[in-house]
């Protein structure tokens, strides 16, 4: 039967391929929209997540308090023995650690005094260990000025917006001041290897860039970090997956008693984070809610005039002796088949469409630059997401709207009048 | 905070005073002992951190109230750093990076080696005369002992301490104790002393106690005086920059 079915499609044209590109189309929409909308939002939170909070963030108790004097002398210590339990207990997730820091960058002259002098946010960032996804994460290639990516723990990149207002060239001695873990004053040499531009507005305008091992030097943090942030392999943010390891990290690793114990934050956990994340979720799921009922609707009128359509080859079915029931169930049939086929064909071509644009992203770096006075941390490519929920997503108008038009339309077979047929086949 | 620590110092030079002296008596006894030709000291400070204490030696040559010269001998990674004040203007030097940089603007404000003690506290340093108007708020017995409670109110705008109250000893004439306020009242730190003893037949305390008292969870930084001589001569070329490298 189904056989038949798929035959009379296929010689059929007009009953297939018209509707199969329609659902086609409508589904690879879908798909693409919701996947872009997810990827969209996710690299929103994801930029505010690779600089200031990770997917997971852990400090002590103490420097959460105060997080935002970045108290080093409340760093976590035996990081690395933190590190390894997080890494056998938390796979979803890698996890490194962070050296968040701010004083003084005194550029010196010739003489060694000082030639121009600015404060400065600095990140000791893992960029050396082998498989750190650091460099990745921060995009380093892509936001790379001019020089290289730092080689040795004494390198240190600049952001262009600093090394222009302080006249730093690549190569230079350039001088932290600043305070060590202990509170102790620090100065301590880098190696300008680069300048590099985040362009996400004025986020980067003081921020400087080493490498972890280069940080714990400057500020005598043998083995210690401020944090240690967790990203899923994926990069993609799973706010309810975030909040449940958050809750159950802190049950069995935090001790509410000890100001220096372990405390992992999840994203969402950060300042006004969480009113940003359940806004990006309410407004994927608004966006995507009308989008689907617009889509639906027009594949069920799809259905519905496919029906109407074949007003008269039913009447000539029925009339040669098919029954009502046999009519209504193969119209049924039908419709799944191009239902099916077209949401496949949608859904292959829409995830590949999203794959295409969460690798490669789209660019409106220009726009972005054009808001370079607001303090949010924008990103300026945006990327879409392949999710699991994209592989199915698409069925429910692909098939469930364009079957319930043609059971609507279909419904109209009932109401035909057999002795009326013969007079319908006549005009 | 040197302010305080110097009229501590300082105070202890005054003999006996007698309970009918005025505030105003009592502010230039002071600073008319602030102005010692010179000193040279050796001390150990112990910063109480949150997590561990800290102990970092050093030794000071000071003229007057305009140069000072300060050398870091412990722990290793202090042990040669070096600062420089001229007038209004602070110098350090630090053997890692071979730079003398000179320390400005909000930097200033930073604590010293991780102390309670900013480098605004070490650059204030002129007369309480000129700085602030005194008020004598009354007499209290501490531990036995008379002591004055001075009210001091900034007479300039820009002082890292607009209002501070002092406790002073009538014999020793040294501020046992001390609060340092902002301009709106609020306590920003306070100072004790202990441990008085007498030096080239003077009366000299040798344990300071500071807290910082924004710092939350702040245990404080205890200064102990080990060694002073007064009235030393000092050669110029110490307190040079240059000098800074040797």
């Amino acid at each position: 039967m189904i056989r038949f079915l798929i035959k009379g499609l296929l010689r059929d044209r007009s009953r297939s391929l018209f509707p199969v590109l329609v659902i086609t189309l409508t589904v690879t929409l879908v798909i693409f929209a919701i996947g872009f909308m997810k990827g969209t939002l996710n690299s929103l939170l994801l930029d505010t997540a690779v600089i200031l909070t990770g997917h997971e963030k852990i400090v002590t108790r103490a420097y959460s308090e105060e997080s935002q004097l970045m108290p080093n002398d409340l760093a976590l210590l035996d990081v690395d023995r933190l590190i390894d339990d997080l890494n056998q207990d938390y796979q979803d997730f890698f996890w490194s650690p962070r050296i968040t820091f701010a004083g003084l960058l005194d550029v010196p002259d010739e003489n060694h005094e000082t030639r121009s002098q600015g404060p400065v946010i600095a990140f000791g960032i893992d960029l050396l260990s082998d498989g750190s996804r650091q460099a990745e994460i921060w995009e380093l290639n892509r936001a790379l000025v001019s020089g290289n990516l730092p080689k040795d723990n004494s390198d240190v990149l600049i952001s262009s917006k600093l090394a222009n207002q302080l006249n730093i060239a690549i190569g230079e001695i350039v001088t932290f001041i600043g305070s060590t873990m202990d509170n102790a004053f620090t100065t301590y040499n880098f190696k300008v290897s680069g300048t590099f531009n985040l362009k996400k507005g004025q986020t980067d305008k003081q921020m400087m860039l080493v490498d972890l091992s280069g940080a714990r030097l400057a500020l005598d943090m043998d083995n210690a970090a401020s944090a240690i942030f967790g990203f899923t392999h994926s990069l993609y943010y799973d706010d309810e997956a975030a909040v449940a390891l958050r809750t159950h990290y802190n049950n069995t690793n935090s001790d509410s008693l000890d100001i220096f114990s372990p405390f992992m934050l999840a994203l969402r956990d950060g300042n006004q984070m969480g009113a940003m994340v359940d806004i990006s979720g309410a407004m994927l799921a608004i966006m995507g809610g009308i989008f689907m009922v617009v889509v639906m609707v027009v594949l069920w009128n799809m259905g519905l005039m496919n029906g109407l359509r074949r007003y008269g080859e039913v009447g000539l079915r029925l009339a040669i002796g098919e029954s009502k029931g046999q009519v209504y169930r193969s119209m049924i049939s039908e419709a799944v088949i191009i239902g099916l086929t077209g949401t496949v064909m949608g859904t292959g071509i829409g995830t590949a469409l999203t794959y295409y644009v969460q690798e490669n992203g789209i660019d409106y770096t220009k726009g972005i630059e054009a808001l370079s006075n607001s303090s949010m941390v924008m990103p300026n490519i945006f990327y879409a997401q392949v999710t699991p929920d994209l592989f199915y997503v698409g069925f429910i108008p692909g098939v469930l709207a364009t079957v319930l038009g043609t059971m609507l339309a279909g419904l109209a077979i009932y109401k035909r009048e057999m002795a009326q047929l013969f007079k319908e086949l006549e005009t | 905070m040197t302010k305080v620590l110097v009229c501590i110092l300082l105070l202890t030079f005054l003999p006996g005073q007698s309970d009918d002296m005025s505030v105003q008596d009592i502010i230039k006894a002071i600073d008319n002992n602030l102005n010692a030709k010179s000193r040279i000291l050796t001390s150990k400070m112990v910063v109480h951190g949150r997590r561990s204490s800290r102990t970092i030696m050093s030794k000071n040559w000071v003229v007057g109230t305009d140069q000072a010269f300060t050398e870091y001998l412990s722990p290793p990674r202090e042990a040669g750093t070096k600062m420089l004040k001229l007038g209004d203007k602070l110098w350090t030097y630090s053997p890692q990076t071979d730079r003398v940089i000179q320390i400005s603007g909000h930097m200033l404000r930073q604590s010293v080696m991780g102390s309670d003690m900013s480098y605004n506290d070490m650059m204030e340093d002129r007369p309480l005369e000129e700085l602030y108007g005194a008020t004598l708020e009354g007499s209290v017995d501490i531990d036995g002992r008379d002591h004055w409670i001075i009210f001091l109110e900034a007479k300039e705008k820009g002082l890292s301490y607009p209002k501070r109250r002092a406790w002073i000893d009538k014999q020793y004439l040294l501020p046992i104790k001390e609060e340092l306020y902002a301009k709106s009242g609020k306590l920003l730190k306070k100072a004790t002393m202990s441990d008085i003893r007498k030096v080239q037949g003077r009366w000299f305390p040798s344990r300071f106690y500071f807290k910082d008292e924004l710092k939350r969870n702040s245990k404080g930084t205890e200064w102990v005086i080990n060694e002073i001589s007064f009235d030393v001569n000092i050669p110029d070329s110490r307190f040079s920059k240059a000098f800074l490298r040797k």
